[in-house]
């Protein structure tokens, strides 16, 4: 670990412990330079209480597992450096938000990717076996589309920071709508008629209020708002068109 | 589990809420406006006696309020269809900040025409 900013300075940490209903437990933690805010949870499970739960893998912002709540906002605890949250010395750490918790810090994702399926976010590939690269121009218009939205891990930082998932559990989410507007845009893809069908429901893309949670807190710096938004008009040219 | 998230203090958070808000406060409105409206059906004088009314300087003020309201949410509905029906614009907050002098602007003309 590197050097102490300060002789003896100290964060308090307030980790949420338990399931839905729980409390937050008080940890006191040195404060270092460059730390990040998977550093102080580390800190916290290896020397002061191994019963506290969490998720990593990577630690350079490549999984998206080790995502959660700091201090009210969705974030990649291994990008986030704690002397950019801290409040007043305080950093508050909670599970991920619209996801049911399992214990502690960690959620239960499997709804998330539940709704990936349901919002069709499976590639339909329209020459199965082929040994042929496809040959897709990058600049086209759709590739370029698709290119945009590409580069989504699936870490749930849009999911939580949604407030259409809070007020309906049944909208399909920022990611997995952005995900299905990339297979729109894929000339490869066999079903892509399919893909919009499966996001043209009550609780998909028209659901979106626009609020732009999604777009505010992507630590890719991805744009679900501008996905949900071309599926809004490829629906509704579709559905003009008789073939929704 | 503390539900109340601080994720909404952006641009974008906050032009969803005056769109909310202010169709909301049309929605009240209404009533009163049909109210009013039908008044004429009763005769002449029960309209015209309700005009004079208007004519009072804080009626005036609060008439700003209303018609500030009405272009708040007619500017925040023409840059949702830009959002949903135009190829995206990455400048959102330039909308919304057009979209906001345009209400502001449209108050104040309503207000210097009424004195």
């Amino acid at each position: 670990m590197s050097e102490q900013t300060k002789a003896g300075a100290t964060i308090t940490v307030e980790i949420w412990r338990g399931r839905e209903d729980g409390h937050f437990d008080s940890f006191s933690v040195p404060h270092e330079e460059k730390q990040t805010i998977l550093d102080v949870v580390t800190y916290i499970q290896r020397r002061i209480d191994p019963t506290v739960s969490y998720r990593f893998a990577c630690r350079i912002g490549m999984c998206g597992s080790c995502a959660m709540m700091v201090n009210g906002a969705p974030r990649w605890t291994c990008r986030t450096h704690a002397s950019k949250v801290l409040k007043d010395g305080k950093i508050r750490l909670q599970p991920l938000r619209n996801l049911p918790v399992i214990k502690d810090l960690v959620t239960d994702m499997t709804v998330f990717f539940d709704k990936w399926q349901k919002a069709g976010g499976r590639f339909e590939p329209s020459q199965p076996g082929s040994q042929e690269f496809a040959e897709v121009s990058p600049e086209s218009k759709e590739r370029a589309a698709a290119s945009a939205g590409i580069e989504c891990i699936g870490c749930g930082v849009c999911y939580a920071a949604c407030d259409v998932v809070a007020w309906n559990p049944d909208y399909l989410g920022p990611a997995q709508l952005n995900r299905a507007w990339t297979l729109v845009n894929d000339v490869r893809d066999a079903d892509r008629k399919g893909h919009l069908a499966a996001v043209a429901v009550d609780a998909g893309c028209h659901a979106c209020h626009s609020h732009q949670n999604c777009t505010r807190y992507c630590p890719k710096s991805l744009n679900p708002t501008a996905s949900i938004a071309g599926l809004k008009r490829a629906t509704m040219t579709a559905a003009l068109k008789g073939d929704l | 589990m503390n539900r109340n998230w601080p994720t909404r203090n952006h641009p974008t958070y906050w032009a969803f809420v005056l769109h909310r808000v202010s169709g909301l406060g049309l929605a009240l409105f209404l009533p009163a406006h049909f109210y009013v409206l039908a008044l004429a059906l009763k005769g002449e004088a029960a309209l015209d006696s309700f005009l004079r009314w208007t004519e009072y300087p804080m009626v005036k003020i609060a008439e700003t309020g209303l018609v500030i309201l009405l272009a708040i949410h007619m500017a925040g509905g023409l840059r949702l269809l830009a959002l949903e029906f135009l190829p995206w614009r990455d400048w959102q907050k330039t909308l919304i900040a057009a979209a906001s002098g345009f209400a502001l602007m449209v108050g104040l003309v309503f207000l210097l025409r009424a004195y």
